[in-house]
């Protein structure tokens, strides 16, 4: 800054000079040629001095380097706009083609910060709203005071409500950084109390610890007290939420086991690898979109849910017919060859795919977060919780309306009166297995987009699920349902109080002390159904 | 499966016996020289350690093609502790009794690293360990050749607090529930408080191993953020848990201009799960980055790739610890002129293997190397870039200056003899 400043009234001299001329090498191209040298002091004055050109092409310039898309091949510095086209930046014209020695201009933080400050002011005249918004935005974290006279312009030609506001809370931002008076100090106050959120909060603490005048440092104060009120109501709501996410996330790793091991009563250990093998039919299914589809990628993860439900079942029913069959009646005999199971299936796994992760990427309808009265929600998460809902509600219909459900539940409820009924038992277990396997399979869709697509991804599930099934009551999905929430919600009102291991162990230690108390779980299945 | 591990147990005691009685007499074997390789090959740390493994069976195949060392081929032997602590002490001795290995590769968590301590002192072998650990430690039959704390967590803070790094004044340390993490954070703590950092500016969080719901974590960080002063994460979490972190993060939208995440867990290999994108600018510090332009690095990434048949194969940091590693071993060989043990653990401190990213790392009388120390930063292809490298290679020290227990020792196997000289009372241990 202190460096860039002389320099650039040089340039400017040697520009007008020049502009009478030619009008070749003015500060614009001047700043260019600095990205040549492949330093980072030398890029950030060459960002300053470009902003403060005013020159047509600084800003798709200056756009292109945030994006890493500027590069420079010798003493040409050029872009590549979204066709892959290159643009020099010096004279803003297409080149004939991409330089092959093009090299792309390297940044750090404090040259993206540096970036984002020049944007900001570049852009509040933008034809686009949301540029404009964001560059409110970088303003209110940059604080810069000589955006103030163009801020002021951007505020009153603004059509946008929206974005007027958040223009005027930039406005607030910086003048509270530095008043002017004590009116300006206290509009700003005001101002930034009704944003009322975790960035007001903390320039309004600065201000209350920071600024001489008496009545601007109360008022500061005030505000202050007044968001940390406000934060601490929404904290409540927000832990309400962070619960049912996680709710959602263990309701979904459960419910197949629901099925295999509360209605089925089979100790399945590899029901985790159920899960895991969903999540890699999801990486395969993505993999098959990015080579044949890559316009329908924002399909994948729809289209694999079939594909992990097929591939889940099918193993399901191969472990079923296989070995569980033979071992019905005899739990610890179940426990022990599912818990091989588990093991050969990671291993297999590990051996096709190799122990590293998979990346399986999130559609762009579940990136980012948005803003719910100040709750910021991720649209991942909400997406999660709608899927969850949706796999339990198709599951309970599944078992309480359908031919199929009934006889699952009549073979399991007593198996010999079912037979005599003329039900196929064995095809019957068949499917309820295969049945739980394919839903542990749809959820490693879901949680592909949250954890590791590792091998290991079922393990850190399984004793959750069990969990889960157990609290809940075996046998009963509604109990399930209520299991998991509880346990999320509980989970994360203790965490910012615990800490995440204490937290944890919290969790089970109650659970051990209600089983002792309701070895049922909490919904009990009553009367003579219960075989056991 | 059972009968046989028993089997194989009851007959490494034996062999275990017979060695020790003959006074390591059989430390070498027919015509070749055996090196054990004690990675884990399945359970969760099989993400991490199998590359290792892989690793030295290229340079032991490469070594050979040189024409061995002292005129005999080498010869890997592969072990699979499985991620499991106890197993590794085990297999360790497997090494050491049944197949006489002259030395060891091996280990990556610290718990695995002391658990097969015992065996390697019972039975006097050499373990050459790759991976940056917590330090607080220097023995005699274990040769350090990843970073201490002064070469990767200290440097870091460092590059934090000054005007390049964006003068960071409060200080999250997040790390998983362990030794390593748990160690570093105190050295940290210390450290910071030392630089004038107040007490109420650190913020400590312990997660699990495997943490997959960061939610709260995360919107505790931004809340520790959002105090007007400039925020960074210093992240120890290790293994799994690291993608969900990222993932929330991501989701939050914290970026690295508003709160930089530098982690010193976290590689290419760690990052080949993740989509990069919303990742740039967090950093990591290492000692060795893929990017690092130098000749010898990309002939190692060249052979790496052809070794492994995958263009896209990635280096990192702990297989370049083995590569100096495995050379300084040989070196010491060499100029030994045996594989005997006690020599070659008196030759090893003053040898000197040339690094992947220029330089030449040495072999310190405390069993630590010299070390480069790097500061890269997340690129959107998952790979880094380095911002900041220190001056020259830095020694590595084996017991921190900034923790009150360990301030005054050294370790010093040349002249003191022994891992824990006081320099206050001169006396060791």
């Amino acid at each position: 800054m202190l460096r860039s400043v002389p320099i650039f009234r040089l340039l400017a001299l040697a520009a007008i000079v020049l502009n009478c001329g030619l009008a070749i090498a003015g500060p614009y191209e001047d700043a260019l040629k600095r990205f040549s040298a492949d330093s980072f002091g030398e890029t950030e004055i060459a960002i300053k001095d470009m902003a403060a050109s005013g020159a047509q092409g600084a800003l798709p310039a200056l756009e292109a380097l945030q994006a890493g898309r500027l590069s420079v091949a010798g003493d040409t510095v050029f872009y590549l706009d979204g066709n892959g086209q290159a643009t020099d930046a010096a004279t803003g014209s297409r080149l004939a083609g991409i330089p092959a020695d093009g090299k792309v201009v390297r940044l750090n933080n404090r040259l993206r910060r540096a970036l984002e400050n020049a944007l900001g002011g570049l852009t509040l005249f933008s034809k686009d709203p949301a540029r404009r918004l964001q560059a409110a935005e970088a303003l209110f974290k940059s604080k810069d005071t000589n955006a103030l006279p163009g801020l002021e312009k951007a505020i009153s030609a603004e059509p946008v409500p929206a974005v007027k506001k958040a223009l005027v809370e930039a406005e607030a931002a910086i003048m509270l950084a530095r008043p002017a008076n004590t009116a300006e100090a206290l509009g700003a106050i005001r101002t930034l109390r009704e944003r009322g959120d975790q960035e007001a909060l903390a320039q309004l603490n600065v201000a209350a610890t920071s600024l001489a005048d008496p009545a601007v440092r109360s008022a500061a104060e005030a505000a202050v007290a007044a968001i940390a009120q406000r934060q601490k109501l929404l904290s409540v709501v927000q832990n309400v939420w962070y619960g049912l996410s996680l709710g959602s996330v263990l309701l979904l790793a459960a419910i197949g086991l629901s099925i295999t091991f509360g209605v089925m009563g089979i100790i399945n250990m590899a029901h985790g690898e159920m899960v895991m093998l969903g999540a890699y039919a999801t990486f395969l299914t993505q993999e098959m979109f990015r080579a044949y589809a890559p316009g329908w990628f924002d399909w994948s993860l729809a289209a694999a849910i079939p594909v992990a439900f097929l591939l889940a079942a099918a193993v399901g029913v191969v472990i079923e017919r296989g070995i569980i069959r033979f071992l019905y009646g005899r739990p610890l005999e179940t426990l022990l060859a599912t818990f091989g199971v588990s093991l050969i299936l990671q291993q297999s796994i590990r051996t096709l795919f190799g122990p590293t992760n998979r990346e399986v990427t999130a559609p762009a309808f579940m990136s980012g977060n948005f803003d719910l009265f100040g709750l910021s929600i991720a649209y991942g998460r909400m997406w999660i919780i709608v899927f969850t809902l949706a796999v339990f509600a198709f599951l309970l219909f599944l078992l309480k309306a359908t031919p199929l459900g009934l006889r699952m539940r009549a073979v399991t409820q007593n198996r010999r009166m079912a037979a005599s009924m003329g039900i196929r038992t064995a095809f019957v277990d068949s499917a309820t297995f295969a049945l739980g396997s394919g839903i542990a399979g749809v959820a490693g869709v879901a949680l592909s987009q949250i954890d590791n697509v590792s091998p290991n991804l079922g393990q850190s599930y399984i004793i959750d699920s069990f969990m889960v099934v157990v609290f809940g009551g075996v046998g009963n999905l509604w109990g399930t349902l209520v299991s998991a929430f509880a346990l999320g919600i509980g989970n994360k009102f203790l965490e910012p109080v615990a800490g995440a291991v204490l937290a944890k162990i919290a969790i089970l230690v109650c659970l051990i002390l209600f089983i002792q108390k309701r070895p049922s779980g909490l919904f009990a299945l009553k009367g003579r159904a219960v075989e056991q | 499966m059972f009968k046989l591990s028993r089997r194989a147990l009851l007959a490494s005691t034996i062999a275990g016996g017979l060695a020790l009685s003959a006074g390591g007499a059989f430390a070498q074997s027919g015509d070749t020289i055996k090196v054990g390789i004690l990675h884990s090959l399945s359970g969760t740390m099989a993400i991490s350690e199998t590359t290792l493994k892989d690793v030295m069976l290229m340079l032991i195949e490469e070594q050979n093609k040189k024409g061995g060392v002292l005129g005999k081929k080498l010869e890997a032997v592969v072990v699979d502790p499985a991620s499991n602590w106890p197993l590794f002490a085990e297999k360790a001795r497997e090494l050491i009794t049944q197949q006489k290995v002259s030395a060891v590769f091996g280990c990556w968590t610290s718990v695995s690293r002391k658990s097969v301590l015992p065996v390697f002192k019972e039975l006097n072998s050499i373990l050459f360990y790759p991976v940056q650990y917590e330090g607080e430690e220097s023995e005699r039959n274990v040769f350090y050749t990843g970073a201490a704390p002064n070469q990767q967590a200290i440097p870091a803070v460092d590059y934090l607090m000054s005007e390049e790094g964006g003068l960071v004044k409060r200080w999250v340390l997040a790390g998983t529930d362990y030794v390593y993490p748990r160690t570093t954070n105190k050295i940290l703590e210390a450290y910071l408080l030392s630089k004038g950092v107040a007490k109420e500016d650190i913020l400590i969080n312990y997660t699990p191993f495997g943490h997959s719901d960061w939610q709260t974590i995360v919107s505790d960080i931004v809340k520790f953020g959002t105090a007007g002063k400039k925020t960074a994460v210093v992240s120890t979490i290790n293994g799994d848990a690291n993608v969900p972190f990222y993932k929330e993060l991501a989701n939050k939208g914290v970026k690295a201009t508003d709160i930089p995440v530098v982690a010193f867990s976290v590689g290419e290999e760690e990052l080949a799960g993740v989509d990069t994108k919303n990742l740039v600018g967090h950093l990591a510090a290492w000692n060795y980055f893929e990017s690092v332009k130098t000749p010898a690095n990309e002939a190692f990434i060249k052979q790496w790739q052809a070794f492994k048949k995958n263009p896209k194969a990635v280096t990192n940091d702990p297989m370049e610890a083995h590569v100096i590693g495995f050379n300084m071993w040989v070196k010491a060989v060499e100029k030994a002129g045996t594989t005997n043990v006690d020599k070659v653990i008196d030759t090893l401190p003053g040898i000197e293997a040339p690094n992947l990213t220029g330089g030449v790392s040495k072999m310190l009388p405390n069993h630590h190397i010299t070390k480069p120390v790097m500061i890269g930063e997340i690129r959107p292809d998952g790979q880094f870039d380095v911002v900041w490298q220190a001056k020259g290679l830095v020694a590595g020290d084996a017991w921190s200056k900034y923790l009150d227990g360990s301030k005054d020792l050294i370790g010093d196997w040349v002249e003191k003899k022994c891992g824990n000289y006081n320099t206050k009372t001169g006396k060791c241990g």
